[in-house]
Parts: C-alpha cells; structure tokens; sequence
C-alpha cells in the first residue's frame, strides 16, 4: 500500500523534506511498526525517530497512538510533541 | 462529540476559527460575535503575545499542519461551545514568522454569565496547546541558530484538570 507521509518541525528538519509517498510493507500495520520501520531507512530518519515515545502521529489529520492502526489512511502526519498558542 | 442542549447547527454557528499569517483586531473580533445581540451577558477575550525571553529572541517561526490546524481547533471550539453553553467563540491562530510583542493567538468567549465566558476561553487554550498541530522555533538576536521550543509538562497538567474537572461534577 501507498501511502503520504507529511513531517513537521525538527522531525522535518532531521529527514530534510516535508512530505513523500512511500510504500507500506506488509509487516506495518500500526502507527508504531511505521516509525520503527522509517527509522532503519537512512541516518537522517535514524536521527528523527531515535526517541520513538515522544513522536506524534496524526491519520488523516486526526490524532492517533502508537498502537492504532494504519488501515486505509491516505496522509500520515509525523511530529513532535505541539507547541501552539 | 456531544453538542449537549445545542443543536449541530447552532454550535457551527457560534464557533470561528482562522488559521492567518496576519495579525488580528481584538476589538473587531469583539464586536462581531457582540453585534445586534441581546443575549450575552459576558466577553471574555485571551491574547499569547511572542515574548522576547529576556531580550535574546529576535522572532518566532510558527510551523502549523494545514487544515489539521483548522480541524483540531474547530473541534475544540465546538466542545467548549457544548460544555459551557457558550453564545459563541472564536479563535484566531497565526503562523510564520512574530516578532516579540506581537499577537501569537486570539480567543473570544461570550456567554450568558461571566464564569462560563472564563472557562469556555481556558479550555479552548489548554486544549489547544496540547492538541493543536503548531510548533515554535525561536530565532536569535545574536544570530545563533534557534531552537524548537520544547513542550511543556504543565501545559499536559493544565489540560488534564479539565477531565478531573468533569469527573467532579459527574459525581
């Protein structure tokens, strides 16, 4: 499955891009299982997701844990912990 | 979502909420949710201004998530609206780029008594802080490369009394 994955903040700065699409293998099944399965893609996603437990996760642009699943998702949202208002 | 006493309908109406690199009239927002109303006994309007942290900060760059942006803070007007029988809210986030004493972040709460009005814009802001897709990055004076701002523990507790809160009075 092909899916979009959008980063924001430092965890846009560590990988150096905003958005890809990339292809899901079939061991990922939640939001968790994705960011271990980024973090073995390269240094810079080494480097974004070497703290798993402090990543947010959004589908579709709706909240969700780690162990949600990814199911039909279109757009995957990656980001540190908000810092509004 | 619960829309409590208030029809669907009636709760879209009272909630505004503008994602904006421009900065907002406090008074005009003021009176567009006052306007040829009768019914509102109480405004309550909260404004976060860009500090300087003690004179190093040259601006803040506000990174938000289009349209989550919008969404997650419609979501928790709406609420706000439902739980405190609110007459209306409205807030304005801005992002790019706020200079120290700037306008960061707008919200308006009118309601029949004042203490719903208090309430109604606290929850918007602890909600919003925690759950609204926006992230600061400090730029320097000294021209040194700023950091992402971190998230803070007590923004979570603040968020948190809201749900001990409603525990409380469901006993």
């Amino acid at each position: 499955m092909s899916v979009r994955l959008v980063y924001f903040a430092w965890v846009r700065e560590r990988i150096g891009k905003g958005s890809e699409e990339i292809e899901l293998p079939d061991t990922v099944k939640t939001v968790g299982e994705l960011i271990a399965h980024l973090a073995t893609l390269g240094e810079e996603y080494e480097a974004a997701f070497q703290v798993p437990g402090v990543i947010r996760a959004a589908l579709d642009e709706e909240h969700a844990d780690h162990d949600e699943a990814i199911g039909g998702t279109r757009e995957i949202a990656l980001f540190p912990p908000m810092t509004g208002g | 979502m619960s829309a409590g006493p208030q029809s669907p309908d009636r709760t879209a109406q009272a909630v505004t909420v503008r994602i904006q690199p421009q900065d907002f009239d406090i008074a005009a927002e003021i009176g567009a949710l006052t306007a040829g109303r009768a019914d509102i006994g109480a405004v309550v309007s909260f404004t976060g201004l860009c500090r300087d942290e003690g004179g190093r900060l040259a601006a803040l760059e506000l990174e938000h998530y289009p349209g989550m942006a919008e969404r997650a803070i419609t979501t928790i007007a709406e609420q706000a609206v439902a739980r405190f029988k609110l007459n209306g809210i409205t807030a304005i986030h801005r992002h790019g780029a706020i200079e120290p004493g700037g306008n960061i972040v707008l919200v308006v709460a009118t309601a029949p008594h004042r203490q719903a009005a208090f309430d109604g814009a606290s929850f918007l802001m602890d909600y919003l802080k925690t759950d609204a897709p926006f992230w600061k990055k400090e730029h320097l004076k000294d021209g040194g490369a700023g950091e992402w701002v971190s998230a803070k523990d007590a923004d979570d507790k603040a968020k948190a009394k809201w749900t001990e809160a409603r525990g409380q009075s469901a006993q």
